[in-house]
């Protein structure tokens, strides 16, 4: 079965999203995420989507559904690398990811981290 | 249309072709408004080359339905010399005169040729006036057309020049708005910012509105539009050049601008961006 590799980096888990979100592969993601964090006590949560060319609605509350469940464990998500025109569409579909913290990359996404931890 | 009656307009534009343009040339140069060489040869170049373009789709088509494919021809340098005086900023009335002045020629030369036969010179005037009419509207309608293309170069050009995104320094941009945000525009606006975000990688884009004449709730939504694609980017917005008026107007709109930082100038808006970015400024005399 396909999974969505997560990287561990310190306190940090690194997760990339290359491939087409479907139901399955969310469910499976949010159990490993979650998991993973409880495991590695992470604190931290970087969620990158550079190489998504089309975000939908499905993946808009995937993402925010796994911000939220990440945020009970106390680790917090940004999401990172979202490209303008995904940015645009998902603002169109007034789906602006409220309560998700963002960076322009992983970068800059672990530099956030780092501020927020302290 | 019988063969005996285009076969008049036919004829008589043949037969006395010199005539004719000189007729015709003298009726047009009396009424242009503006005269000078290059436009006199151009037009005599035009009318020169018209004429036998009648003659041909008269004889070729033998009929006066100036929309029949006979006279394609025809429609098309008329197109070609109306799109020619948009460009050279003749009004219509002058673009349309082009055919107009053609009329009185033909007709005193329809007079001198059917002077034995008054019904036919009726039906003659009749069919040639309606085509001369024909043509003539043509040639304004063209002319509206290249007007209107006109119009639209222009507001493409307007809408990429009026834009520009700045690096105000490292990791701040700036957007300075002028004029008033539509759809159209704040596509282009949001998409010109996003794109510079990622160029230079900022973290604080100032939208600076002092330009803006009016922020009603659809400028108001575009705005809030922009700041959330930005933020979603990973860069925060700053909206600043707020005019008291403009502050009333989106209280009493009930727009929620809350989640923004709002500053009434870009010089606050600057320093808060500074701070962001963990720069500061100090004067020169005072540091040391």
């Amino acid at each position: 079965m396909e999974r969505i590799p997560i990287l561990k980096m310190g306190d940090l888990l690194l997760v990339t999203i290359q491939v087409d979100m479907h139901d399955r592969l969310a469910m499976t993601l949010q159990d490993d995420l979650t998991g993973r964090i409880v495991k590695d006590r992470a604190r931290g949560v970087l969620i990158d989507i550079s190489a998504l060319d089309i975000v939908d609605s499905f993946i808009g509350r995937m993402i925010s559904n796994t911000a939220a469940m990440a945020r009970v464990l106390d680790a917090r998500t940004v999401l990172v690398g979202m490209q303008p025109a995904v940015a645009i569409t998902l603002v169109e579909l007034g789906l602006t990811l409220h309560g998700v913290r963002t960076a322009l990359n992983v970068e800059k996404g672990i530099a956030l981290l780092q501020r927020l931890a302290d | 249309m019988s063969l005996a009656m285009t076969g008049h307009l036919a004829k008589i534009l043949n037969e006395n072709q010199e005539a004719l343009l000189e007729g015709w040339l003298g009726g047009m140069m009396s009424r242009m408004v503006r005269r000078d060489k290059a436009a006199e040869a151009d037009i005599r170049q035009q009318a020169t080359r018209f004429i036998p373009q009648v003659v041909k789709a008269v004889e070729k088509g033998q009929t006066y339905d100036f929309d029949a494919p006979a006279w394609s021809e025809v429609r098309q340098q008329l197109s070609e010399m109306s799109a020619a005086r948009v460009r050279q900023g003749f009004s219509p009335t002058e673009t349309a005169t082009f055919i107009f002045s053609l009329k009185e020629p033909v007709f005193a030369l329809l007079r001198q040729t059917l002077s034995d036969d008054p019904s036919a010179l009726a039906t003659e005037v009749t069919e040639t006036g309606a085509l001369f009419d024909r043509m003539g509207l043509f040639t304004v309608e063209e002319y509206q057309r290249g007007r209107e293309q006109v119009i639209m170069r222009q507001q493409q050009e307007l809408l990429e020049l009026s834009t520009p995104v700045v690096q105000l320094w490292k990791d701040v941009l700036a957007l300075p708005l002028i004029g008033t945000l539509d759809s159209a525009r704040t596509q282009v606006v949001m998409e010109n910012l996003l794109q510079k975000i990622i160029e230079t990688g900022a973290s604080i884009a100032i939208i600076d509105i002092t330009g803006v004449p009016t922020v009603d709730t659809l400028v108001a939504q575009h705005l809030l539009k922009t700041v959330a694609a930005a933020r979603l980017m990973g860069a925060d917005c700053i909206i600043s050049g707020i005019r008291p008026q403009i502050a009333q107007t989106i209280v009493h709109l009930g727009v929620n601008l809350e989640d923004v930082i709002t500053k009434a100038t870009l010089a606050d808006a600057f320093l808060i961006a500074l701070k962001r970015v963990g720069a500061t400024v100090t004067r020169a005399d005072q540091a040391n």
